[in-house]
């Protein structure tokens, strides 16, 4: 195999597993080092800078990060990152002369954001420090989009919400609340430069079945549901509820309902309970408010008598897999199910929904109505409009949408400067020795042992009986100090010097979890995987291969479970391992020269 | 600082016959130099124990004085380990033979600890063909007092100092031939591949196995005037041929071309395959073996692999008859059969 290229900024950037696996590609490493120094705004700051929200985010993030926190392949569970920044969100100092400067000269372009959600936000938070107008426009009457409506009180406080998204419309956004916009033509006849559409994925599916339009008084759409609630439209709910969906939604509708009065609420879902949309941890925090989640239940009519829905009947199934894998749910033929309730909750998805985008604007739609938006530029067909967030490809998170704001500002501010939209910015890359003494490194190298320490949370007696009082009640500085010690420093990378090595075997003998080999390189990577000291089967993670070694070997280096340890640097007689740095930041908008 | 060790291992680590895993045959963290060869001897000695399925319990580490002799502490930290007096390894180790026949032995000394001081010792645990593995972590300098020249050393060769040594070296291997060493060898400590064999046949041997294994000193004797550094060590290298070490019961699966090859099979009934790389070395030859290696050294390389095997020998215990059982396990009543049974063995001498 070719010596690996660890000039391209892409490679370390895959060993810090859980900045890779982030869409906004935060710093992690770096900002749970700051968080157990006890520096919570720095490391607030350098989420900011990344990810917008980190106090939003730290309650509620979907967390792709922490599935592919290399903890979680050598320990049993990975490091808690995002509650950990919660931590650096609720302790952080005055920011305010932190934040960006925003010029008072404008540059004379104009920019229109379509919702007021994470997406619009995000570019609202880019383009504004570059003297951009923006005019943002949400039917809401006030910013967030989604993370207002849908997500709960008591996982998100207002007050958190508020501070963040404040922050960026405090930087002189012209907002235009309780706004529908009802046409892109209107929009598009004010000549903005450009416009960015983050409207979400705003329409919640329905259930066509028997009884249904009968029973319409009490069935609700999730989504639209939770807004209701939020926006405090709804007060109350039926003593007994069923919610419908196995996704995420779900789980934030039966808590509220929980909340609401109803005390026998029960999630029903047809998929088997391992396969459910919902992230494991909230379906945790359901069960522990005792809300009980019936798997391989379809549902199949809602009951009605004398006018008012009083039950559902389902169908038990099991489900059933063909050779692709493919799954099918077959009914059991048993008796049907019959659940009596006073009102149902549908969360079983939600859809885009373009009714206001005249298809005569330029902007053109594809596969299953939705918009043809470049991947990489979210450039619609439209030169000028951009979209971002759910409103580009479907519903993902808001830390997905985050990193579409990101990108579309980039490119909104290309286009806006007569620039290709095509020439993307390379990220900030910086790589720097750690070394401080024989055995001494910058950073905290020794790894230590113990297991994730849980979240302490509120006693249910009070959470249950006021929807706004937040369930989670986040890490104690002591605590954070030692679950911020779990993280491995990925970001600490082994760097090899070739030159320096004699082959010694003193790295490939102190490294706890047998990643380095000294070995004969051949061309077939699968091959020289598997004559490592270890084989590298986790082909997922690269192996790190030097040029040849004086005896014509290689030193082979498999990334996978690594400990960044550092130990394999100590141990060297003449420094060919060092631990370096490696800090990876995605360029903003304005930074491409 | 991490001069500590993490508890993590790779989770998919290969268990023995036992159950055990490498991690349960390590010991501390190594305080030596970083790099030194020693290390790579130790890290050797933990993968031959772990192939062998061997019970840490059931090993006694011995060991001198010396970087080599502090080694015992970096591996087998389940086992049983004597740290001796300078060069008086061997008296510890025969005694303990002679009470606990049971155990595996691994001595462990230096060039200093067993060719200087130790000499005398050495000796004669190489003549009474103890049953023990000896490994002589050979660096050609006292590594632990600032690297001066030691009894090994090559002449011209030159230390971190500078200065070439004047005087003939021991060759250690050539003595334990001499003095009937029933199995000896000779390694390199960066050549992982030929020691780790090595060392699973020499603790299979029943009788003296002697390894001389050349082990750098990164700090003191790593320098290009220096013969027993990393390069010139690599650079001069020459192997008698592959050894193979299949323990009992397993099939022996590899193909060997005729001629070349030579399979011995020990008391235990695994077998040392030895693939010659060289058809002039006969292994039950000590003549062959010492000529070998004058030969090899009058062409400036230095000859490792196995050098001369006796798989037949007698140790200590069958030359002088002692008792099957080992002396710790026996009770008063075998030990103090009392006055009538000395009574008769008195009458018999009569």
């Amino acid at each position: 195999m070719k010596a690996t290229n660890i000039q391209d900024p892409e490679y370390f950037h895959k060993v810090v597993d859980c900045q890779y696996a982030c869409p906004a590609h935060t710093p992690v490493p770096e900002y749970i080092r700051l968080i157990a120094a006890q520096r919570y705004t720095d490391a607030y700051m350098i989420n900011w800078e990344s990810n917008v929200f980190p106090g939003v985010l730290g309650r509620t993030c979907d967390r792709p990060c922490e599935p592919a926190c290399r903890r979680g392949r050598i320990d049993e569970e990975p490091v808690a990152i995002c509650r950990l920044k919660r931590v650096a969100a609720d302790n952080k100092g005055d920011i305010s002369d932190r934040m960006p400067i925003i010029p008072k000269k404008k540059n004379g372009k104009r920019i229109a954001l379509i919702g007021g959600g994470p997406a619009s936000l995000t570019v609202a938070r880019d383009l504004m420090p570059l003297g951009y107008s923006v005019d943002l426009y949400d039917d809401q009457r006030a910013g967030g989009g989604f993370m207002r409506s849908q997500i709960p009180a008591f996982r998100l406080p207002e007050e958190v919400l508020n501070d963040e998204v404040n922050r960026i419309l405090d930087m002189g956004v012209i907002t235009h609340f309780n706004h529908y916009v009802d046409s892109l033509k209107t929009i598009l006849d004010k000549k903005y430069d450009a416009v960015f559409i983050g409207s979400g994925a705003p329409r919640g599916r329905d259930l066509d079945l028997p009884g249904r339009q009968a029973a319409d008084a009490n069935v609700h759409i999730g989504i639209d549901w939770l807004s209701s609630v939020a926006f405090e439209h709804v007060e109350s709910v039926g003593r007994k509820v069923i919610v419908l969906g196995g996704g995420n939604t779900a789980m934030d509708c039966c808590r509220t309902a929980r909340r609401l009065g109803g005390d026998e609420v029960k999630v029903i879902v047809r998929s088997p309970f391992a396969e459910m949309k919902a992230s494991p941890w909230e379906k945790e925090d359901a069960a522990h408010e005792g809300i009980p989640i019936m798997d391989n239940h379809v549902p199949q009519e809602f009951i009605v008598e004398d006018g008012r829905l009083v039950a559902m009947r389902f169908d038990r199934v099991k489900a059933v897999y063909d050779e692709s894998g493919s799954r099918r749910l077959v009914s059991t033929g048993e008796e049907p199910v019959i659940v009596p309730c006073d009102d149902v909750l549908v969360a079983i998805g939600q859809e885009n929904s373009f009714p206001w985008i005249e298809r005569d604007v330029g902007v053109e739609f594809g596969k299953w109505d939705m918009p043809i938006v470049d991947e990489t530029t979210f450039q619609s067909t439209n030169p000028t409009v951009f979209f971002g967030g759910d409103s580009a490809f479907g519903p993902q998170n808001v830390i997905t949408a985050v990193a579409h704001g990101h990108q579309a500002a980039i490119s909104i501010d290309l286009h806006c400067q007569g620039e290709s939209v095509a020439k993307r910015p390379p990220p900030g890359v910086t790589l720097v020795s750690q070394k401080m003494g024989i055995h001494e490194w910058s950073y905290d190298s020794q790894v230590e042992n113990d297991d994730r320490y849980q979240v302490p949370q509120a006693e249910l007696e009070f959470t249950l009986s006021n929807r706004k009082l937040e369930v989670e009640l986040g890490y104690d500085a002591t605590t954070a100090f030692q679950e911020a010690q779990r993280c491995l420093n990925c970001d600490a990378q082994t760097v090899f010097s070739e030159k320096l090595c004699i082959e010694c075997d003193a790295c490939v003998d102190i490294c706890p979890t047998d990643c380095l080999s000294i070995v004969v390189n051949s061309a077939d990577e699968d091959q020289v995987r598997q004559t490592l000291k270890m084989p590298a089967n986790n082909t997922e993670q690269d192996i790190y291969v030097s040029a040849d070694l004086r005896t014509g070997r290689a030193m082979i280096k498999d990334e996978n479970v690594c400990l960044h340890c550092g130990l394999c640097a100590e141990r060297c007689p003449t420094a060919a391992w060092d631990m370096q740095k490696f800090y990876y930041s995605v360029s903003k908008a304005g930074q491409c020269g | 600082m991490t001069y500590i060790r993490p508890a993590f291992r790779h989770p998919d680590l290969p268990r023995n016959d036992l159950g055990f895993t490498r991690k349960d045959y390590e010991g501390a963290i190594s305080t030596l130099c970083a790099g030194c060869g020693h290390d790579s001897i130790s890290a050797a000695i933990v993968q031959a124990c772990f192939e062998l399925s061997i019970a840490p319990h059931k090993v006694a580490k011995l060991s001198g004085i010396g970087c080599s002799s502090k080694t015992p502490t970096y591996f087998l930290g389940n086992s049983h380990g004597f740290n001796s007096v300078h060069g008086r390894m061997p008296s510890v180790a025969t005694g303990a033979n002679l009470a606990n026949r049971d155990l595996i032995y691994v001595g462990v000394s230096g060039d200093g600890d067993t060719a200087s001081i130790g000499m005398g010792q050495f000796t004669h645990a190489v003549r009474r063909n103890l049953n023990m593995m000896y490994v002589v972590e050979n660096n050609g300098c006292y590594g632990l007092t600032k690297g001066q020249d030691s009894a090994t050393a090559d002449i011209g060769s030159a230390s971190k100092k500078g200065e070439p040594n004047h005087f003939e070296p021991i060759d250690l291997a050539s003595i334990a031939l001499q003095l009937g060493a029933t199995f000896v060898a000779r390694s390199f400590s960066g050549d992982r591949e030929q020691l780790v064999p090595l060392i699973k046949a020499a603790i299979s041997h029943r009788g003296f196995a002697f390894i001389d294994v050349i082990s750098p000193c990164v700090t003191f004797n790593n320098n290009p005037k220096s013969t027993k550094g990393y390069e010139h060590v690599r650079d001069h290298l020459a192997a008698t041929g592959t050894v193979d070490f299949v323990p009992f019961k397993q099939e022996i699966s590899t193909e060997y071309e005729a001629g070349q090859s030579k399979e011995v099979t020990l008391h235990d009934g695994s077998v040392v395959h030895l693939h010659k790389a060289d058809p002039e070395l006969d292994i039950h030859s000590r003549r062959s073996a010492l000529r070998l290696i004058k030969d090899y050294k009058a062409k400036d390389q230095i000859l490792t692999g196995l050098l001369f095997m006796d798989e037949d020998s007698q140790d200590l215990h069958e030359i002088l008859g002692t008792s099957k059982t080992p002396l710790r396990d026996l009770g008063v009543a075998e030990l103090c059969p009392g006055q009538k049974v000395l009574d008769k063995l008195n009458e018999s001498l009569r």
